[in-house]
């Protein structure tokens, strides 16, 4: 083992209290943390990322197992450990009612920095998040990426060996998320070991060391090279499909060939069995315009390798679910349409004059950085909040006009879990078909049904708020779809479960949209938008652009970025939107 | 819809008995307050301490002190010498009151001439040193009596009507049926939005086809029935384990309890409307509480409060429903002595859940 190691683990397992017998939050877990690179701990919610964290920090104690952090036991040296080691948790504690600087200061004497030596490291923190300008202002009031980088600089006071970072890139948009690496990386190359806690495949991918975490265990630990590496070949991509993707990546899922598979806009991306470099003949049966072109393999598609694949792409859900038939006089180019949707909060105006249709059948996706107008806009479709001017209809239906009748048309899903966690599955299932107007034989038989098709039936006395995490998804998703909505709303249904979940969220998702369900999302995940048909890019406020994704992945394709991610395009339209804004603003001002 | 609010109710009342918690919030103050109350908040006075400066030395005067020193209220008697003495015994409270006899107490007693008494009482334990005092004037009045033995020609005899052996339990049981049924149906109905806001189903909530005002029905169902049930229990305990007597009507208790129920559930709704987290909530059932059950007759008497407290008194609820239950259980209060109060009742709650539906359905159009 490495002697200069910031942390060593061996053999370390954690059970908390109220598990059962059978399951464990860390199951005899290696790690060793080096110094000078970031060392990622990967893994959907749930995995022990946390716990791991919470016993470097020396605030848990494991149950078995040896662990040193700076060369110090973190339980019986705490004291120690703490002025030497800096954790940021998933909610760092910011007071919100203080400045920026308050913050500062407290944290400096929290952790008893000299008067002398805090004027100088308050001048590099600040240079170094960017935050001079903001130092008057309370913490409450930043944004979610200038509070994540103000939790850092108060992390950092004090000058740690190691820095603990438990999801920084939770609730940050891409931008922030990538200054924020890069202030990171800048740490690390200067000598300090950092760990770096993450659900997002994508940010692991970038690590230079990786742990790579799933139910506890470490599924995988080494650089994310060697994953790729090993996957290499075997991710293909399926351009110029003439019929439908949706069809078709339901159709190569079910191929024992394929291992997973996620629809890119217009393209479908499929990771192959091992050994393989093209698919079955019969996968492009009936294509015969399709091309197959072989791409960089991700992360995501190791995790997805490691686990034993993706789900088979069919969804017994939506075999239950009857085609929608839309009411005479809706028009099916518009069963939700917003006109010049306005939302105004005192003198700041969340969304500005948006106006877009969604035709039956498509998944139209509202995508933008945080606080910039995304969740006003969807939750004034849904009816959740009421437009300053403009109108929300779904089905024509205007929520202003009939709230009640507009909302049994939807189909709702929250970001957070958001079922009564102390019923029972049976019970939530009851309650939200009889709040829909389901009774007697036909609630009975939906009940039954939607549990057999979600396999919830073996969970049935189970309280909600104890299912594993996919069961809770799933459990969600029935309970939004126990009336048969012909639309539905899913508000970053996806974040933070791990990505076989996600694929067999999308199935379904999928597999409603054949049915005539309309769906409208909004997601973090950059991947997870090229699912939608169309996408909408809200940015203070307005709706800078719209369309299908790779319609918005060419508008930023140049020489030196010829095949933009999603992430890109994200990114680089919202940049030309700053830009016009500043030539706009120099005009008026000139 | 009348399917879709059983729908809510039914899992309003799952949710409240899902977790032994819970059954405890409800039980524990029920069980506590069944066993305490009536003994801690006793109204009756004993174990008291009397002090006496006697500066006569004459016959009348000693026959006096006996008669004080023999009543059952007083344990102790104390004998002072001297004007310091009388101050300090209050001063330290060292007894509740302190009775002077002039030096020519006897003298006038025997010429039959007009003598006063004077009486020091403490009156930082008003409560109990004005029920004291009572004591002392009914003895030296029926000394005095006694003493020119002839009645005097008008007296003002008071007979304590409606509880004759003064038994403190039948006045504080009838009120406790009031004091439990308010806990349980502010804490049921406060808590029911908040928790839905701090867990994150209320918008689950919101996007369903049911109006504020169904939502709302739907959450105080279950407080009125949880009140109905709490104060039904203490209505048996008090007349089979405590033996208070029951003289009116059950129905008209019942009816009572579900107006009552209903304008608190109108007050525990407007508390959750404006509460983010049940923390929130549960400091605004308490900033409710105390001054309801202060101000509602069960601690001092309503007549005796400021103009201004009387009105305050008079939009309580809590007033209202002590005055009925107090009524149909000692004075066989029928509709007509109720009336006013079920009105008064009806009107309150009408004005509550009014200002709650309101508030919610701001908040829902937000």
């Amino acid at each position: 083992m490495d002697a200069s190691a910031a942390v060593r683990i061996k053999g370390l397992t954690h059970r908390y209290p109220e598990q059962k017998r059978d399951e464990q939050a860390l199951a005899d877990v290696d790690l060793t943390v080096r110094p000078g690179i970031i060392t990622g701990l990967a893994g959907p919610d749930g995995a022990g990322k946390t716990t791991l964290m919470r016993v470097m920090a020396g605030l848990l104690k494991a149950t078995k197992g040896e662990i040193e952090v700076v060369g110090l036991d973190p339980v019986r040296q705490a004291d120690a450990l703490h002025l030497r080691v800096g954790y940021m948790p998933q909610k760092f504690g910011l007071y919100e009612d203080l400045t920026v600087m308050e913050n500062l200061v407290l944290y400096a004497d929290l952790r008893g920095v000299g008067a002398e030596e805090r004027k100088a490291q308050f001048e590099r923190l600040l240079d170094f998040t960017d935050l001079h300008r903001f130092t008057k202002r309370l913490a409450g009031k930043l944004s979610g990426g200038m509070k994540q980088k103000l939790g850092l600089a108060c992390t950092l006071i004090g000058t740690p060996e190691l820095l603990l970072l438990d999801e920084p890139g939770v609730g940050v948009d891409p931008i922030s998320r990538r200054d924020l690496w890069r202030m990171v990386q800048s740490l690390a190359q200067g000598g300090m070991a950092v760990v770096w806690a993450t659900a997002y495949l994508d940010e692991a991918e970038l690590c230079d060391d990786l742990c790579l975490m799933n139910e506890g265990r470490v599924i995988f630990s080494g650089a994310p090279r060697e994953q790729k590496e090993r996957m290499q070949g075997r991710c293909i991509q399926v351009r110029d499909i003439a019929g439908n993707r949706r069809h078709f990546l339901r159709h190569a899922l079910g191929s024992p060939s394929v291992v997973d598979g996620v629809i890119q806009g217009e393209s479908v991306r499929l990771v192959l069995k091992e050994g393989l470099s093209e698919p079955d003949p019969g996968v492009l049966e009936g294509e015969p315009t399709a091309r197959v072109v072989t791409v960089e393999p991700r992360l995501e598609d190791a995790f997805i390798d490691l686990v034993g694949g993706g789900p088979d792409g069919h969804s017994v859900l939506a075999d239950t679910m009857p085609l929608v038939d839309l009411p005479s006089g809706v028009d099916p180019q518009a069963v939700i349409r917003a006109h010049e949707l306005t939302r105004t909060f005192g003198d700041f105006t969340a969304t500005d004059h948006v106006t877009f249709d969604v035709k039956k059948g498509e998944i139209f996706g509202l995508l933008g950085p945080n606080g910039a107008g995304k969740s006003t806009t969807f939750r004034m479709m849904c009816g959740l909040l009421t437009p300053t001017s403009g109108d929300a209809e779904v089905m024509g239906i205007d929520f202003k006009r009939s709230a009640s009748e507009a909302r049994q048309k939807l189909g709702y899903m929250a970001q957070k879990f958001s079922l009564y966690g102390n019923l029972s599955v049976e019970r939530n299932l009851i309650f939200f078909s009889g709040i829909y107007g389901l009774k007697g034989r036909a609630q009975a038989d939906k009940v039954a049904q939607m549990m057999d098709s979600f396999d919830l039936t073996r969970y049935r006395r189970t309280n909600a708020g104890e299912l594993p995490l996919g069961f809770k998804q799933r459990l969600s998703l029935a309970c939004a779809l126990m009336h048969e909505p012909p639309l539905i709303f899913l508000d970053e249904p996806t974040s933070g479960v791990d990505p076989v979940t996600r694929r067999e969220f999308w199935v379904h998702i999928n597999a409603l949209v054949d049915k005539g369900v309309t769906v409208m999302v909004t997601t973090h995940f950059m991947d997870e938008a090229e699912y939608c048909d169309r996408i909408a890019l809200i940015y203070r406020g307005r709706m800078i652009a719209a369309g299908p994704p790779d319609q918005l992945k060419k508008a930023v394709a140049s020489e030196d970025l010829p095949d933009p991610t999603f992430e890109d395009a994200f990114i680089g339209l919202i940049q030309r939107d700053d830009q016009a804004r500043e030539v706009a603003e120099k005009d008026k001002a000139a | 819809m009348w399917n879709r609010i059983v729908a809510l109710i039914a899992k309003e009342l799952q949710q409240l008995f899902s977790t032994r918690r819970n059954i405890m919030l409800l039980l524990t103050p029920l069980v506590l307050q069944l066993a305490i109350f009536p003994f801690a908040t006793t109204l009756e006075l004993r174990n008291a301490t009397l002090s006496i400066l006697n500066e006569d030395s004459g016959a009348a005067s000693v026959e006096l002190v006996q008669r004080m020193a023999a009543a059952s209220a007083f344990t102790e008697v104390l004998s002072l010498y001297s004007e310091e003495d009388l101050e300090r015994v209050i001063d330290r409270q060292d007894a509740l009151l302190a009775i002077r006899i002039p030096p020519d107490f006897s003298r006038k007693v025997l010429a039959g001439e007009p003598v006063s008494l004077q009486a020091v009482i403490d009156g930082r334990r008003s409560n109990s040193a004005q029920i004291a005092y009572s004591y002392i004037q009914q003895i030296t009045n029926d000394f005095a009596e006694e003493r020119t033995g002839q009645v005097a020609p008008a007296k003002l005899i008071v007979r304590n009507l409606y509880n004759p052996n003064l038994d403190y339990r039948w006045f504080v049981l009838p009120s406790l049926v009031a004091i439990i049924a308010t806990v349980g149906c502010l804490l049921v109905t406060s808590l029911s939005l908040a928790r839905e806001r701090e867990e994150g189903t209320f918008d689950q909530l919101l996007v369903t086809p049911l109006t504020p005002a169904y939502i709302m029905l739907g959450k105080a169902v279950p407080g009125i029935l949880v009140a109905m049930a709490q104060g039904g229990i203490i209505s048996l305990a008090a007349v089979w384990l405590y033996g208070v007597p029951f003289t009116g009507t059950v129905w008209l208790l019942m009816l009572a309890t579900f107006a009552y129920a209903l304008a608190l559930s109108g007050v525990g709704l407007l508390l959750s409307a404006i509460s983010n987290s049940q923390q929130q909530a549960f400091l605004g059932v308490f900033c409710f509480m105390v001054p309801s059950v202060v101000l509602s007759g069960y601690l001092a008497p309503v007549e005796n409060m400021p103009t201004v407290l009387r009105w305050i008194s008079a939009i309580n609820p809590l007033t209202h429903f002590i005055e009925m239950a107090k009524g149909i259980f000692l004075k066989s209060y029928g509709l007509a002595e109720t009336q006013t109060s079920l009105l008064a009742l009806f009107g309150i709650a009408v004005v509550t859940l009014l200002v709650a539906h309101w508030v919610f359905w701001k908040q829902t159009k937000s």
